[in-house]
C-alpha cells in the first residue's frame, strides 16, 4: 500500500490515519461493507448531508509523465456524506457508480470519527489484507514475465 | 424550405424490437453478462472507455452489449451518458512513476532498472487461430516469481542524467479542457493530448504509420511502454486533504525521437507522449507518435505531412463527431434532394438546348474542313 | 471550518428542489419583471437570502466561480458553497460566473460582460432587495414582455437606471440580473429596457 501511504504525506497523524482509512474504504467491495454493516452490534441512525450521488472526476496526467498537467478523461465517482445520531460526520467517495457502497463507506468513516473504532478497524484491516494479497500476487505474476537476457555471442572481430 | 412530415412510428418501433431480438440472438444460448464482458473482452472494454473518455468498466461493458459489439456505437452511447453526470472534482495528476506495473518494456535499453516485464502481451504469440480455446478449456494459473522490489525507473530519467533529452517543464498551469471550451487553433499541447487520448485508435494508428513511411518522419524509438494501475486522488475541501478514490489502469508510452537541433535548441532527443485508459498499447504508441508529429512547429520543423497538421488531426480524430456527421447523410434529405434535382434538371435542359444548337455549327465546321 | 453550518442547509431533496428552483428562475428570466417564488428551502451561513441560497445550490457548480460581496463573504459560506455545489469562490470579480450581493449591493464594474463572439461568458448577478411592493416604480419592455411590464423595487442601489442603461448599451454583452427578496425573485436579463 505504498501509494496510499505516499498519498497522505505532510498530514497530521489524525489526518494521515483518516486518509488511509478512506483509501481502504474506497477499495472495499460492496459485500465487505454490507457484511460489516450487518455485523454492527448497534446500527447508528444516519442522516444524509449530501448524496449519495454519482458524478464525474476529471482525471489528469502529466505531459511526458512528469511535466505540465493535462486532462486525460473522466471517470465515474460516487460519494456520500452522512451525520450519525451522535453528531459525527463521515465522508465516502470511490470510483464507479456504487452509491450504496459510498454511503456505507461514509457511515464507517463517521463511526471511526465518533470514536467507535473496533468495527471500523477490523473492517479496514480485512480490506488491507485482501488488497495487499492481491497486489502481491499480481506483482509476482508480473515478475515471472521478466526477461533475463544472456549473451550468446559478442561480435568484436 | 422546411417540410415537417410524420409517419413511420410503427416501423421504428418494430425496428427497435427487431434490434432487441437480434441482439439477444439464439435464445437457446445463455445471454452474456456485463461481468463476462469486463473479464473476458477486457481490451474491448478498455477501448470503449478510452474513446468515450469515461473510465467505468461496467458501463463500458453494458454499452458494448447494447451496441451488439459495434465499438463506435458503444463509444457513442458511453460518451453521451457522460454528459448526463455532473463533474464533482478534478483529480491530482496521476503519478505514472508510482504505477503498480503490469507490463513494462523498453526498446532503447536492454538492461534497465526494474527490468523488461512482458506482462500479459500478445507479442511472441504465434498469431495463429487456436482451436484449443473452443469450448471451456482449463486455463492454468499464471506463473509467479519472486518480486525483486527494484524500482522501475523511467527511461526518460536515465537519458536526463546526460542532459540528452528535452525536459518536460514541471509547471502547474491549469490545463484547458476541450469538453468545456470551444476548439480553437493553434491549440495548446495539453488540449491536443486530451483530444488524442480519446481519439479514434484506427485514425491515430494510420497517422502514426504515415509518419514512419516518410510523411513527417521523426526517427522514433520506444523509450518505454508501461501498463499498470495508478492511484486516483482528489482534494476534498471539507476534509482539507487529498483522498484516494481507488485505482485505474493506464497505458503510458514514452516515444524518444532524434532531433538534430535548431537555432534555439541543442541536438538532443525529443519526446512524444501517449497516455490512454486501460491496456491499450497500440493506441498509446500511435498517440505518442502523433503528439511528436504535432510538435513540429515547436522545433522549427517544416510542416509538410498530414500528421503534423494540427487542425487536420484534431478536427478528425474524434470518432463520435466523425460518425455523427458521416451517418447523418442517411437521414431524410428529401427536400434538399428535390431542390438539387430541380437544379440538375434545369442545367441539363440548358445543356441539351446548347448541344442542340451546336451540332449544326460543328457539322458546318466539319464541312468547311 | 465550522462543520455545523457548512455541511447542512442543502436541499432536502436535491434533484426535485433544483428542478423546481430552476423552473422558477427560468420562468422569471422568460418573463422579465414578473415575481416568482422559491418553494424549496435552503439555508446558507450568514446573510445570504433564502432565494439566493436556493439559486446558488441550483445554478452553481464546479465550472462556475462565485463572487460574494464583502457583506456576505465568510469562510463558512465558501465552505458551504464548496460542499453543496462544488463551486469555488472567484479569486477576483473578473472571473465570476455568478455574483451574490446583499441589500443595496452594487455590481462590481469588473464583472465579466462576455465578448462579442461569446456573450454568454458573462456574470449573472443576484442582488437582495427589500421588496417588490412599495419602492421605486419601473416600466419594463423587451423580449418576453407583451407591451410593457410594471415593476416596483424597494432597496435597490441608487442610480440603478443609469447603471442599467449602460449595461443595455453593451448588448449583446452585459450582465444578467436577478433581484431577490426573501423567497421571492424577479429577473432582469440584459435584453430588458427600462422605459421610465
Amino acid at each position: 500500500m505504498t501509494a496510499i501511504e505516499a498519498a497522505s504525506a505532510d498530514l497530521s497523524s489524525a489526518q494521515h490515519e483518516r486518509a488511509r482509512r478512506l483509501a481502504l474504504l474506497a477499495r472495499a467491495s460492496r459485500d465487505e461493507l454490507e457484511a460489516a454493516w450487518a455485523a454492527l452490534p448497534v446500527q447508528p441512525s444516519v442522516t444524509a448531508l449530501r448524496g449519495p450521488e454519482t458524478g464525474l472526476v476529471m482525471l489528469r496526467g502529466r505531459m511526458g509523465g512528469d511535466g505540465a498537467p493535462f486532462n486525460l478523461g473522466e471517470a465515474t465517482v460516487s460519494r456520500a456524506s452522512v451525520r450519525l445520531g451522535d453528531g459525527s460526520v463521515g465522508h465516502g467517495q470511490r470510483l464507479g457508480g456504487d452509491r450504496q457502497a459510498a454511503r456505507l463507506s461514509a457511515i464507517f468513516d463517521a463511526l471511526a470519527e465518533g470514536g467507535d473504532r473496533v468495527a471500523v478497524d477490523a473492517l479496514c484491516a480485512a480490506i488491507a489484507a485482501r488488497v495487499e494479497a492481491d497486489a502481491a500476487r499480481e506483482a509476482a505474476e508480473t515478475a515471472a514475465t521478466r526477461v533475463n537476457f544472456f549473451t550468446l555471442v559478442r561480435g568484436e572481430d | 424550405m422546411y417540410v415537417a412530415v410524420k409517419g413511420g412510428e410503427s416501423a421504428i418501433e418494430n425496428a427497435h424490437r427487431l434490434l432487441a431480438d437480434r441482439r439477444r440472438g439464439d435464445r437457446s444460448l445463455p445471454a452474456i453478462t456485463e461481468a463476462q464482458i469486463v473479464e473476458q473482452l477486457s481490451l474491448s472494454v478498455d477501448r470503449v472507455m478510452a474513446e468515450a473518455s469515461l473510465y467505468d468498466p461496467g458501463l463500458a461493458a453494458l454499452a458494448i452489449r447494447q451496441a451488439r459489439g459495434d465499438m463506435i456505437e458503444a463509444i457513442f452511447i458511453l460518451r453521451a451518458y457522460r454528459t448526463t453526470l455532473p463533474r464533482l472534482a478534478v483529480s491530482r495528476p496521476v503519478d505514472t512513476a508510482a504505477m503498480r506495473i503490469e507490463r513494462r518494456i523498453s526498446a532503447t535499453y536492454k538492461d534497465l532498472p526494474g527490468g523488461q516485464l512482458l506482462g500479459p502481451t500478445f507479442d511472441y504469440t504465434h498469431r495463429l487461430i487456436d482451436p484449443a480455446l473452443v469450448g471451456e478449456p482449463d486455463v492454468p494459473e499464471a506463473a509467479v516469481a519472486e518480486v525483486t522490489g527494484e524500482p522501475v525507473m523511467r527511461v526518460a530519467d536515465i537519458l536526463a542524467h546526460e542532459s540528452l533529452i528535452e525536459l518536460e517543464p514541471r509547471v502547474d498551469a491549469e490545463p484547458g479542457d476541450i469538453t468545456r471550451e470551444p476548439t480553437e487553433f493553434p491549440m495548446p499541447r495539453a488540449e491536443r493530448l486530451q483530444s488524442l487520448a480519446r481519439g479514434d485508435e484506427g485514425f491515430l494508428l494510420a497517422l502514426a504509420y504515415s509518419t514512419q513511411r516518410g510523411y513527417g518522419r521523426s526517427h522514433p524509438f520506444v523509450g518505454e511502454i508501461r501498463i499498470g494501475l495508478v492511484e486516483v486522488e482528489i482534494d476534498v475541501p471539507e476534509l482539507g486533504f487529498a483522498v484516494s478514490l481507488g485505482e485505474i489502469r493506464l497505458t503510458e508510452c514514452q516515444m524518444v525521437n532524434q532531433f538534430k537541433g535548431s537555432a534555439e535548441k541543442p541536438p538532443q532527443f525529443t519526446r512524444g507522449y501517449g497516455l490512454v485508459f486501460g491496456q491499450s498499447e497500440r493506441k498509446a504508441m500511435a498517440m505518442s507518435l502523433c503528439d511528436r508529429a504535432l510538435r513540429a512547429a515547436e522545433y522549427g520543423e517544416d510542416i509538410t505531412a498530414p500528421a503534423q497538421d494540427e487542425e487536420f488531426v484534431i478536427s478528425h480524430c474524434d470518432n463520435v463527431q466523425a460518425t455523427g456527421f458521416v451517418e447523418h447523410l442517411k437521414l431524410p434529405h428529401y427536400v434538399d434532394f428535390q431542390a438539387e434535382l430541380g437544379l440538375v434538371r434545369r442545367l441539363r435542359a440548358n445543356y441539351d438546348a446548347a448541344r442542340a444548337a451546336e451540332p449544326e455549327d460543328d457539322s458546318f465546321e466539319e464541312a468547311a474542313q | 471550518m465550522d462543520a455545523s453550518t457548512s455541511l447542512t442547509g442543502g436541499f432536502a431533496d436535491p434533484v426535485f428542489a433544483a428542478q423546481s428552483v430552476f423552473r422558477a428562475v427560468m420562468d422569471c428570466m422568460a418573463r422579465p419583471g414578473t415575481i416568482g417564488t422559491i418553494g424549496s428551502e435552503a439555508t446558507a451561513p450568514g446573510a445570504l437570502g433564502a432565494a439566493q441560497a436556493a439559486i446558488a445550490l441550483t445554478l452553481c457548480d464546479a465550472d462556475t466561480p462565485v463572487w460574494f460581496a464583502d457583506t456576505l463573504a465568510s469562510p463558512a459560506l465558501s465552505a458551504w458553497l464548496a460542499f453543496h455545489t462544488g463551486a469555488s469562490v472567484a479569486p477576483d470579480p473578473t472571473t465570476a460566473k455568478f455574483a451574490f450581493l446583499g441589500l443595496g449591493g452594487v455590481p462590481h464594474p469588473d464583472f465579466p460582460i462576455g465578448t462579442q463572439d461569446y456573450p454568454d461568458r458573462s456574470a449573472t448577478v443576484v442582488i437582495e432587495v427589500s421588496g417588490f411592493e412599495a419602492g421605486e416604480p419601473f416600466t419594463l419592455s423587451g423580449p418576453g414582455i407583451a407591451g410593457t411590464q410594471p415593476l416596483s423595487v424597494a432597496g435597490l442601489f441608487p442610480d440603478f437606471r443609469t447603471f442599467w442603461q449602460a449595461n443595455r448599451a453593451e448588448f449583446p454583452r452585459g450582465i444578467d440580473l436577478i433581484l431577490t427578496a426573501g423567497t421571492r425573485l424577479v429577473a432582469l436579463p440584459r435584453s430588458v429596457r427600462i422605459l421610465d
